[in-house]
């Protein structure tokens, strides 16, 4: 078997075992990369000199037995809106093509503590505005099932790296849906956590008040182990969780059957639109489910059809703030031949920013505006609120829901780009989990036309161990997570 | 037609912290510090960076809300203003807005002239609408044909104090600044250090008829950055709006700069290029709670403050309103005069006289801020004794203060250096007083011919030639037995 065809768990074996350095490790996920990557394009950037620098280290600790966590020397990349210190951090965006940060994100500061090696930063939609990769600045990411189609997004570069084989885990961020929507396109499990599980210090913001950082692997449990890793209070995010974390991978080991689990199935998830071949494959999931002991009970998100205009009204003002310190004064792209301070300004944004950003910026400086306010932003929060009641009701007869994750299987490149509205609509099961801030996990359950489905599982906050137990066993009976792409022997 | 003035301040006064409003960075004298000394990715907006809340900061605000009798809210909002400029690194500042820590408050303030509506005289209350919290921005400055930013300053913490159209002239103006001035001292929460832009003020300015209850349009004049531009530029602005109403033309509602050096208001920009600042609540920050029992806390542990302290010095000290407003002016002063008093013998008013007098007047000539007033106040309390004991004469003691003040040194060994002590012997004064009749015989005539108040005179020639050490009294006595002598 070839490293790259390994899961973190079986790596990590290796590694102890001393049947493959680090350092070797990390040199046949280079290798593939190069080979591989030129047809995914899943990255921006490859940090060959430091990996293989991280890698000898972790060989060092290995040999040393010292301070080995189940990561040391795992490789991993991480999507391109993750501050790294001394190497290029983009968003995919060309106002930030050359911008290195002098500091790590706190996510990325601790996979590094356990040894875990940066193989580069993935690809995404610019800032994390899109669901296909399509809005990247650089270029589009393909689909490793199918390289005609989009691999989703906005993380869709740390989705096609996990499916190809090109990284063993990564870390996406999800604002609405932009981890669970790529790893239901490329058949690989994402997990949105809890709002302010992992700390957002270091992620270079879209939304604020939605933005999440998680893990993308090939099974529950290897999302379980990079968890641990990165989740826990940071006082350096004030919207961080003070709670503990929980020992994931421990408990999963642990797990045999989901008896007791009552699981709601949302009606308003099941509608005209979903792709019939989805519906059944979501279905048999769900049976597979309730044989591991787990009860079904249909249940209703009364307030579901608004979540997509409420999460795009609050994501175009936050952004359009969010988005104002990229001025050309500190760094990233700056266009100096101009002759004066408001030319440097709207050059600088003209050349730097992509349409779908700059309509977005446009969208939300409107929505803010004096007089707009109230009917705008004001009404969206206060539509969030009903949102996040529905599922606070929903969950107090149920313990985890499960809907699809997006209508349809991984659309084709350029199907959609050319109509926005269409684009947000692949959105629709995905952004009410960010309205109201709850952990919801993608594990793929089945393939159509080639194409991966996944199943979404959502839970009340801070209930990620749940969910991921419910991953954990049912991938434990089921085989949809080590199906791969064509690509995959290549 | 007779024209009264309508005006609001807005008052942005740096906390006192160690640190920056949100990220731990050390807040550094912005003046002197070598430029970006004191960054990190937070205060200079790197992507990615957050801010946490500095909690001295929102305590000091508290101190300052309590202060000025304000309602502080135990919910409170941090909210983004949007705007671009090299100076603000994130594009938007973090501050309050609709929910701001504090609202409702009032200073109390007296001035010398005052017009007052009614005939009211007195003190008059100045109702502040509100206090809240933001960051500030960093400094631009601009040579060679380049554009220098120094983020020093930038997140460092300030309190903006608003108050209601309340103030009626530029001197009510100046007392509610320097009043706002010396309680922020006295809660220590803000150096007061005009010249290095601690305190910055900001003066809507209208005016109407007088009498008129109307509100007319009104201009915001920015960059006011010390009493005196504060005076001058409300001035200049209350005699232009008065001048174009005269003429019968209409006042633009803008925003005005003050120049310095030619003490006038210009326009920065009108009404139709006014900032839409897009506020909306700040997503990084939660909204800020407090525990009441904490704002308990914090209120018992308010010192006094100058208005209580006024009243109890002239029960407690039988000083005159002015002196003890004088002495309350500064709490560093009012504990520096309560130090004396304890430790002397002599009366309290006498230590006032002292203070407001000579002492006042080194304080001012050498510069010395009253917080690092380099007399302790033991010796001063030993020096003021020597003079009411009559050990030195009331000039001697004006010797001595200025030499401590100079070189330091305790009184004693200043008037033994200098040979200063008084002398009542009547052997020595004789001798000196019958030199200086015999010296000024035309003096002498003219006292003989009935001008008495040439004792004076002849008073400071003894004084003079025994340097002061002549008690006067005995002097006096002398003087007129010697004079009176001759008449015979």
């Amino acid at each position: 078997m070839e490293p790259y065809e390994l899961s973190v768990q079986q790596t990590h074996e290796l590694l102890v075992n001393r049947e493959i350095s680090a350092e070797e490790l990390m040199r046949a996920y280079l290798e593939r990369i190069q080979r591989l990557d030129p047809k995914v394009k899943s990255y921006v950037t490859v940090t060959e000199e430091n990996a293989i620098e991280q890698a000898r280290d972790a060989d060092q600790r290995i040999k040393m037995g010292e301070g080995l966590t189940p990561l040391t020397g795992i490789p991993y990349a991480a999507k391109d809106s993750l501050s790294t210190r001394g190497i290029p951090t983009t968003c995919s965006s060309k106002i930030l093509e050359n911008y290195k940060p002098f500091y790590d994100c706190t996510a990325i500061r601790k996979l590094k503590s356990t040894g875990a090696v940066l193989l580069g930063k993935n690809n995404m939609d610019e800032f994390g505005m899109g669901s296909s990769t399509e809005n990247s600045g650089f270029f589009t990411t393909r689909n490793p099932w199918n390289f005609d189609h989009v691999p989703g997004g906005s993380s869709g570069g740390s989705a096609a790296a996990v499916a190809a084989g090109l990284a063993p885990f990564t870390l996406g961020e999800d604002t609405g849906g932009s981890v669970r929507h790529p790893a239901s396109f490329c058949g690989v499990t994402g997990l949105k956590t809890t709002y302010g599980r992992v700390s957002r210090y270091g992620l270079l913001p879209l939304v604020s008040s939605f933005d999440t950082i998680g893990p993308m692997a090939r099974s529950a449990y290897d999302v379980a182990l990079v968890l641990e890793a990165i989740a826990g209070h940071d006082p350096k995010d004030s919207t961080s969780r003070i709670e503990s974390i929980q020992p994931y991978s421990e408990i999963l080991r642990k797990t045999e059957n989901l008896r007791g689990l009552r699981i709601g199935i949302p009606k308003e998830y099941f509608v005209e639109g979903l792709d019939a071949e989805m519906e059944a494959a979501l279905r048999a999931a769900i049976r597979q489910i309730e044989s591991l002991g787990a009860r079904a009970v249909e249940v209703s998100l009364p307030h579901t059809q608004y979540a997509i205009p409420v999460y795009y009204l609050i994501l175009f003002a936050e952004a359009s703030s969010n988005l104002a310190k990229y001025d050309g004064v500190r760094f990233g792209l700056s266009e100096r031949n101009v002759d004066s301070l408001l030319d440097v300004y709207l050059k600088t944004r003209e050349m730097g920013f992509g349409a779908e950003t700059k309509r977005r910026i446009m969208l939300g400086t409107f929505a803010l505006s004096a007089g707009y306010y109230d009917a705008y932003y004001l009404k969206a929060q206060k539509v969030r609120t009903l949102i996040r009641r529905d599922f606070e009701k929903a969950f107090e007869t149920c313990d985890a829901l499960i809907t699809p994750v997006a209508p349809t299987t991984a659309f084709r490149i350029g199907e959609k780009i050319s109509n926005p509205l269409d684009m947000y609509l692949a959105d629709v099961f995905v952004v009410a989990v960010n309205l109201a801030g709850i952990p919801a996990l993608s594990v793929p359950c089945g393939i159509s036309n080639g194409l991966p489905i996944g199943m979404q599982i959502m839970g009340p906050h801070l209930s990620e161990e749940m969910l991921l137990r419910i991953g954990y066993t049912y991938q434990s009976q089921t085989d949809w997570h080590t199906k791969h792409p064509p690509c995959w022997n290549d | 037609m007779k024209y009264e003035p309508v005006i609001g301040l807005e008052v942005h006064a740096e906390l006192l912290t160690k640190s920056k409003m949100f990220c731990g960075c050390e807040v550094v004298d912005s003046i002197t510090a070598k430029p970006n000394r004191t960054i990190c990715p937070t205060c200079t907006g790197q992507p990615g960076a957050l801010p946490v809340l500095n909690r001295k900061a929102v305590e000091l605000a508290v101190r300052v809300g309590l202060a000025l009798e304000c309602e502080i809210h135990t919910e409170s909002i941090f909210a983004r203003k949007n705007y671009f400029y090299p100076d603000l690194p994130k594009g938007y500042q973090i501050s309050q807005y609709d929910q701001p820590l504090a609202t409702d408050g009032k200073i109390r303030i007296e001035t010398e002239v005052s017009p007052r509506r009614h005939g009211d005289a007195g003190p008059k209350d100045v109702r502040i609408r509100r206090v809240h919290l933001e960051e500030d921005t960093g400094k631009l400055s601009h040579a060679d044909g380049y554009s220098f930013i120094d983020y020093n300053r930038s997140g460092v913490p300030l309190l903006e104090i608003v108050t209601e159209p309340d103030l009626s002239s530029p001197e009510e103006v100046k007392a509610y600044a320097s009043k706002l001035r010396a309680i922020l001292r006295y809660l220590d929460v803000n150096s007061g250090d005009m010249e290095k832009g601690v305190i910055r003020f900001e003066a809507n300015v209208s005016v109407r008829a007088a009498g008129s209850d109307q509100f007319n349009t009104r201009t915001e004049i920015k960059n006011l950055n010390s009493f005196r531009a504060l005076t001058l530029g409300t001035e200049y602005e209350i005699k232009r709006q008065s001048e174009i109403y005269e003429r019968g033309g209409t006042v633009e509602q803008e925003t005005l700069g003050f120049n310095d050096a030619t003490g006038k208001t210009y326009s920065q920009r009108g009404k139709e290029s006014a900032h839409d600042y897009r506020y909306f609540p700040e997503p990084d920050i939660p909204p800020l709670v407090l525990e009441q029992s904490w704002i308990d806390s914090i209120r018992a542990s308010l010192p006094e403050l100058p208005e209580a302290k006024t009243s109890r010095f002239i029960e407690q000290y039988e000083l005159k309103p002015q002196e003890a407003r004088l002495l309350t002016s500064e709490k560093a002063l009012a504990d520096y005069f309560e130090g004396v008093v304890s430790k002397s013998k002599s009366p309290a008013k006498t230590v006032s006289s002292w203070i407001a007098g000579e002492f006042m007047r080194y304080l001012n000539d050498l510069s010395i801020d009253v917080t690092n007033i380099p007399l302790p106040a033991e010796d001063f309390a030993k020096l003021i004794d020597m003079v009411t004991d009559k050990t030195i004469s009331g000039n001697s003691g004006k010797v001595v203060l200025g030499e401590m003040f100079r070189n330091g040194g305790k009184a004693e060994e200043i008037v033994k250096a200098k040979n200063l002590a008084q002398v009542s012997d009547a052997g020595f004064i004789q001798e000196t007083v019958a030199k200086i009749l015999n010296d000024n015989p035309k003096e002498v005539e003219q006292y003989l011919a009935g001008k008495e108040s040439i004792l004076q005179w002849l008073m400071g020639q003894v004084a003079r030639a025994t340097k002061g050490k002549a008690d006067p009294t005995v002097a006096r006595e002398l003087l007129v037995k010697s004079l009176e002598a001759k008449r015979k």
